[in-house]
């Protein structure tokens, strides 16, 4: 099997425009003869629903919530980035693309990060035409703000809402086909396989969550759009009902799994207070700007302030330790979110950790309220200073918050070419859910820029050369194939359903969020990652033994549903374990301890590893094969990050 | 970690739509006040697991007040006693030790109950299907600066797109109103350029299909404003009806537009 990514010939700035020109077309009178699958209603499923029935195409949209809107894109705070250029600060395309691929720490593609910046632009327009109500300057013009580090303004923003606004947006779009009948929506139904015939991907087979009866859909191409994969640390900032399930199935039929072992981790997020906690709460980190970070110099005061027999506002001066601005004065608490990452991670690691728990370092205000004022702070982050109280219950105005690194966003995910196909035909994936434009690690407010960049602007075209390769015959669940893959999950479901073990699910997930995090989370090591291989195939094994699945099928039952997606998350933590193991060196949210520079930064080895992994299934319990896609820099230069 | 708080529990239950229901109490012990309500109840459901009884089913999932999926009547509140929250940034410390806490689901014949705590809501999803957006086709040209809106204007239809159709409105009001709902939208689509086009076709189709699915009338009581954890204003619902009516009286003669 050869991985071809299809990156069109030619020079960068002209690869996209020339590709457009060269797909192939549908015709627009044979458009409503194709059926679409769209799993996932974020802002790339929603987007690309919305977009292809306005083509004409019939569209399936699939979700498992109770609406559409809800899906995780709507937590989304900080922004989307464009290279609108507006503010005339030098921002370009090109400027947009560079930055992005040195913030993935060169492990993406020159092409596919092109394009995204590229069409950055017309997503923006077009969420403005939609009634998206992005902040305005007093002249009436789009406001924007510099995010996460960047050197130009180029953050296009709903106060602390951004993702929401362009959720709703999406949404509304797609409301209207469905109105106008081009879209037909299914809520509270989950995909649980994908239908292949003669290597091509033909339909889903789907539980309606309400009655428990299993469906099968068909249709000339399936779109996943089914988000990223935190979860599988148990606590991450993502929906508890976010998984990977649709994406997992995919890839044991067949789709290949990239960089699986790509995730990012936030630093500044609120600290666990106990084993209750089901999700954390992540806090813009714009609060950098004003905050310095620090823990105490001794692990003495540390255990004070554990104890609680002094508070943070009484440790001397000289008895702190601002570690970010200690060990890099250049950038000071501004450094990349994996460096601050895993910085507060070894002050806890020393014993100097703070908070009931110690798990946390603090985010201190004290002296940004002595220079600003009060009143200031509060007009500039107010709403996540309130936040904060109203989950903690202390107030940041007085005392330092405190904050620890979560779990945000996975890079990795299905492998896609650049028409985002996965190598399984008619099987594409969008958004979060493929592994494609942000390499190692993403930068601040692209997010939601390539959910928008994939379902508005290139799965329309690139979907249509499909089609009008494969023609519009009919395709229907009468085939074989969709009886035989609805029996497989039957029998699936019976197997979970069996499990009347003395464990309950939600005990195996916080077990694999405890290796997940401890051994593959921010700093990772060959012996850590070969002990947490064992660890989660004796977990696995056990899963299928011990656990607690209550109800039955024929009902709503969120412990058989829960159940299934914590079976996926354990199968994808081996192969993140796997893949984090076989990518012996450093780079972006990877850490291997093993390859560092003198300064403890991240170190890439380029002439090793400078390859996209695609891993493929073989097989229950056999060892996955990993291919191979070569990355090739012609537009940049692969240099090291240094931020001392 | 456990806390110290034990608190009784009068959950709903009720199997499905078909079903009649009843109220079922429930021991929650050793909570922490550090937890979010949700987490109290997976503490309970975590308890019934083992026990092999079968886990209280409710709607939830961002779990930081935003995806609008959670609910839940509490003490008589939606979304319990404190202001401008949702369920799931309810935290327990605004509870007492030894209390009894009623939970119930959202009570609306337009919302029927799934199951125990989960209702089904798809009623607020038609009604923006009938008419809650902007028609224009993905590719516009336009560019996003070539239409400036006022500050104020934009910030005004900020603060009415910020509805996360949770529907504690609509559980709030004694006629079951959808009004504060709706009226954001249109709120938010009418003030700005671009929703002008539509303005007055937009508000008779989606009050239309408001009517069809079963809610009550606006009696201007305002306990929806009081419930609503994004504290959307009833102002929202003035100016829907401003529009309706100018819809009604003037749509005949066409000229709408040209009488505001």
């Amino acid at each position: 099997m050869s991985l071809d990514a299809k990156i069109p010939e030619g020079p960068l700035a002209q690869k996209w425009s020339k590709h457009k020109f060269d797909l192939k077309l549908v015709n627009p009178a044979n458009k409503r003869k194709y059926d679409i699958i769209i799993v996932g209603t974020g802002l790339a499923g929603a987007s690309a629903a919305a977009s292809l029935a306005e083509l004409g195409y019939n569209v399936k949209a699939f979700c498992f919530q109770d609406s559409p809107r809800r899906a995780h894109s709507i937590a989304a705070q900080g922004g989307i980035n464009a290279a609108k250029n507006y503010q005339n600060d030098g921002d370009s395309v090109f400027r947009l693309f560079y930055d992005t691929i040195k913030g993935g720490d060169y492990r993406a593609r020159e092409g596919n990060v092109y394009r995204l910046a590229e069409v950055s632009v017309n997503i923006i327009d077009q969420c403005v035409a939609q009634g998206v109500p992005f902040a305005r300057e007093y002249g009436g013009l789009l406001d924007n703000r510099s995010f996460g580090g960047s050197q130009v303004s180029r953050t296009f923003y709903a106060r602390g809402q951004t993702g929401q606004q362009l959720l709703l947006g999406a949404y509304s779009a797609l409301n209207r086909q469905i109105h106008a009948g081009k879209v037909q929506m299914y809520t509270r139904t989950e995909m649980l396989d994908v239908v292949t015939i003669d290597g091509h991907a033909k339909g889903i087979v789907t539980r309606n969550m309400i009655t428990g009866a299993i469906e099968t859909h068909a249709g000339h191409a399936v779109l996943l759009c089914t988000g990223g994969y935190s979860n599988v640390f148990y606590l991450s900032t993502n929906a508890i009902g976010s998984n990977v399930t649709a994406a997992w199935r995919a890839h044991k039929r067949g789709a290949f799994f990239g960089n699986p072992c790509y995730t990012q981790i936030h630093p500044t997020c609120i600290p666990v207070t106990g084993d209750h906690q089901s999700k954390l709460t992540l806090m813009s980190e714009s609060l950098r700007n004003d905050g310095r970070v620090w823990a105490p110099k001794t692990v003495e005061v540390a255990e004070q302030l554990r104890k609680g027999t002094i508070k943070a506002d009484q440790v001397k001066e000289d008895d702190r330790d601002y570690f970010l601005e200690r060990k890099y004065p250049a950038f000071g608490n501004l450094v990349p979110r994996d460096v601050a990452s895993r910085n507060a991670k070894e002050m806890v690691e020393e014993g100097k950790g703070v908070g009931g728990s110690g798990f946390a370092v603090f985010l201190d205000f004290a002296d940004a309220i002595k220079r600003l004022g009060e009143d200031t702070v509060r007009a500039k982050y107010g709403n996540l200073f309130d936040m904060y109280i109203q989950i903690t219950d202390e107030n940041p105005y007085k005392q330092p918050m405190r904050i620890y690194p979560a779990v945000h966003y996975t890079m990795g995910g299905l492998w896609v070419d650049y028409n985002l196909s996965t190598n399984v035909p008619g099987l594409y994936a969008l958004g979060e859910c493929n592994f494609s434009d942000h390499g190692a690690n993403r930068l601040g407010a692209s997010a939601l820029m390539q959910g928008l960049s994939d379902g508005y602007f290139v799965i329309p075209y690139t979907l249509g050369d499909y089609l009008a390769k494969i023609g519009p015959k009919k395709v229907d669940t009468s085939h074989p194939a969709f009886e035989a893959t609805k029996k497989d999950v039957i029998t699936y479901i019976s197997k979970l359903l069996a499990l009347k073990g003395n464990k309950t699910v939600n005990e195996y997930h916080r077990e694999l969020g405890h290796i997940m995090w401890e051994y593959c989370g921010m700093a990772r090591t060959a012996e850590g990652l070969t002990k947490a291989k064992g660890l989660i195939k004796a977990l696995k094994a056990d899963f299928w033994v011990n656990a607690i699945v209550t109800g039955e099928n024929e009902e709503v039952n969120a412990s058989l549903e829960r159940a299934g997606r914590i079976a996926d998350f354990i199968e994808l933590g081996e192969l993140m374990v796997d893949d984090a193991l076989m990518r012996n060196e450093s780079c972006g949210g990877h850490f291997r301890v093993e390859s560092q520079t003198a300064d403890g930064e991240a170190l890439r080895d380029d002439e090793n590893f400078a390859f996209v992994a695609a891993w493929e299934f073989k097989g229950e319990n056999q060892p996955e094969v990993l291919h191979k896609e070569e990355l090739v820099f012609e537009a940049v230069h692969l240099s090291q990050r240094n931020y001392a | 970690m456990n806390g110290n708080m034990n608190l009784t529990l009068k959950v709903w239950r009720q199997k499905n739509a078909q079903t009649s229901g009843k109220f079922v109490t429930y021991k929650a012990e050793a909570i922490s006040p550090d937890m979010s309500f949700l987490e109290m109840l997976d503490v309970v459901n975590e308890g019934l697991t083992h026990k092999g009884d079968e886990p209280i089913n409710f709607d939830h999932d961002c779990r930081e007040g935003i995806c609008g999926m959670c609910s839940l009547y509490i003490n008589g509140h939606p979304h319990g006693p404190k202001r401008g929250v949702t369920t799931c940034q309810l935290h327990m410390r605004t509870f007492h030790d030894g209390e009894t806490i009623t939970i119930e689901p959202w009570r609306a014949s337009a919302f029927p109950v799934v199951k125990d705590l989960a209702v089904d809501r798809s009623a607020f999803d038609r009604i923006q299907q009938a008419g809650g957006y902007v028609s224009v086709n993905t590719g516009v040209s336009t560019d996003g600066n070539a239409i400036p809106i006022p500050k104020v204007i934009a910030d005004e239809a900020f603060n009415s797109a910020t509805c996360i159709g949770c529907g504690a409105c609509v559980a709030a009001c004694k006629n079951a109103s959808a009004m504060l709902f709706v009226s954001a939208k249109v709120t938010q689509l009418g003030l700005l350029p671009q929703g002008q086009p539509e303005r007055y076709s937009r508000v008779q189709s989606m009050v239309a299909q408001m009517d069809e699915e079963g809610f009550g009338s606006c009696t201007n009581t305002g306990a929806c404003e009081a419930e609503c954890p994004k504290e959307i204003k009833l102002t929202n619902i003035a100016r829907m009806n401003n529009d309706f009516f100018s819809a009604k009286l003037f749509r005949e003669e066409g000229v709408h537009d040209a009488k505001h």
